[in-house]
């Protein structure tokens, strides 16, 4: 089957890719390009890179922009499905949902009305086996964004490593966050990985960070062989 | 999920139109999943190699939904005429409650629906428990009516969102129980481990039903 990926460029939606890929054909990686901080669907701090990813992959990437209105944005998506149905003849869409209904749910509906697919191959998914899993088959991802207490500035650009997935499953327990960030309480940016033909090094890079809440913005990044 | 069967296991019985197909890692794994963390042995093996002896050897049967999509199913319905004889426990979700209703007599029925939706149980069961509201996930173009010995446990009798046969421990919920309601398998897989254990479940369900 000839799918097309929903593509953040975080660990969820690479992860998504690379399952779909088992057995399927990923024709498009399809980014929504959002131009509001406050986007419930789309935004994310280093959206703008997952151009350099889709080379890295390479996998042709859509981008399509969305104004971020809430309701808006699904016509939008359910735009960008079409435009990716129309051009690469895809017959599903793959997401990284893990736990959200409403994500999900609108995403099904979409794919409903356009006669596609939908598959969400992380589903319910174990969220610190999903995070090892991640690891342990050589994903090097780094948290670029925090949105929630008690998450300090270190967080920022760090590597999601065995020992910051300890760190997570111990604030999951204390202060019940979700440790792959489900209720947005963190976002992360894929470098590297198996499915990568190329690896993205990081030249250049900002730190924003207030009260809890930061993103490790991407300025500068290269390509490089692996 | 183990490859290696195991008398008394919990047999999920994917209903995908192919083998080893995407939709397996959120229709099937999440069931097995949630089962193995709550202590209960499980494979999965896809309906079109399910052989008598896997029906001999396992303890009951999940039949598992299907993509939104996948209604390859509904054409291979005599691949499910064993359910007719099966006495142990059975719980069809969403295709597999469809499936269930068909081998019985009942029909499928187009009744497309996506997302959470109240369910008002409206009949006692050793599964869902005693009547009152929940709510349930739901991703189908279609349902299935209650065919002849069922009772209606949540739904319309055309389009019925769960129900169990009057005698048999079988169930069918047309919502997925892995989101909000992971309870349901739990307490299906608890019945089945009541079962080994001895004390008989499913007469205990016959014992219910015939009060």
């Amino acid at each position: 089957m000839r799918l097309g990926v929903l593509f953040s460029g975080g660990k969820d939606s690479v992860y998504a890719c690379r399952l779909a890929m088992e057995a399927n054909s990923v024709s498009c990686l399809i980014t929504l390009i959002s131009e509001s901080p406050e986007s419930y669907m789309f935004h994310t701090p280093n959206i703008r890179c997952t151009a350099m990813q889709a080379r890295a992959l390479g996998i042709t990437r859509l981008a399509w922009p969305t104004r971020g209105v809430k309701e808006e944005e699904l016509d939008d998506l359910q735009a960008a499905i079409a435009a990716a149905r129309d051009q690469y003849a895809i017959q599903g869409i793959v997401s990284g949902a893990i736990e959200s209904v409403y994500q999900a749910a609108r995403v099904q509906r979409i794919c409903r009305e356009l006669h596609l697919w939908c598959f969400n191959p992380l589903w319910q998914a174990d969220q610190l086996d999903h995070l090892r899993r991640l690891c342990r088959e050589g994903y090097h991802t780094i948290i670029s964004g925090v949105y929630a207490y008690p998450f300090d500035s270190s967080w920022l650009g760090a590597e999601l490593s065995e020992e910051k997935i300890a760190a997570l499953e111990l604030l999951q327990k204390k202060y019940k966050i979700n440790p792959s960030g489900e209720g947005g309480e963190l976002e992360t940016f894929v470098l590297d990985g198996p499915l990568f033909k190329k690896r993205i090094e990081v030249l250049r890079a900002e730190q924003r960070y207030a009260n809890y809440s930061g993103q490790y913005i991407i300025r500068e990044a290269r390509l490089v062989e692996k | 999920m183990t490859a290696v069967e195991a008398k008394g296991d919990i047999l999920l019985l994917d209903l995908a139109s192919q083998q080893a197909h995407l939709s397996r890692y959120e229709l099937v794994r999440p069931i097995g999943s949630i089962l193995q963390k709550a202590g209960h042995a499980c494979h999965v093996i896809h309906y079109s190699d399910l052989r008598p002896e896997d029906l001999q050897e396992c303890g009951g049967v999940i039949l598992c939904g299907t993509a939104l999509m996948d209604n390859g199913y509904a054409e291979n319905l005599s691949a499910f005429s064993w359910l007719k004889d099966f006495c142990r426990p059975v719980l069809g979700i969403c295709a597999g409650m469809q499936v269930i209703s068909a081998a019985f007599g009942g029909s499928i029925v187009s009744h497309p629906s996506i997302g959470l939706e109240k369910i008002d149980i409206i009949q006692a069961s050793p599964l869902l428990g005693g009547p009152r509201a929940i709510e349930g996930y739901m991703l189908h173009n279609f349902a299935a009516s209650l065919p002849e010995d069922f009772m209606l446990l949540a739904g319309r009798a055309e389009a019925a969102q769960a129900f169990r046969h009057t005698v048999r421990p079988i169930y069918g919920i047309i919502f997925h129980p892995e989101v909000r309601n992971r309870w349901i398998l739990e307490s299906f897989a608890a019945g089945l481990a009541h079962n080994r254990q001895g004390s008989s479940y499913e007469t205990d369900l016959c014992n219910e039903s015939s009060q």
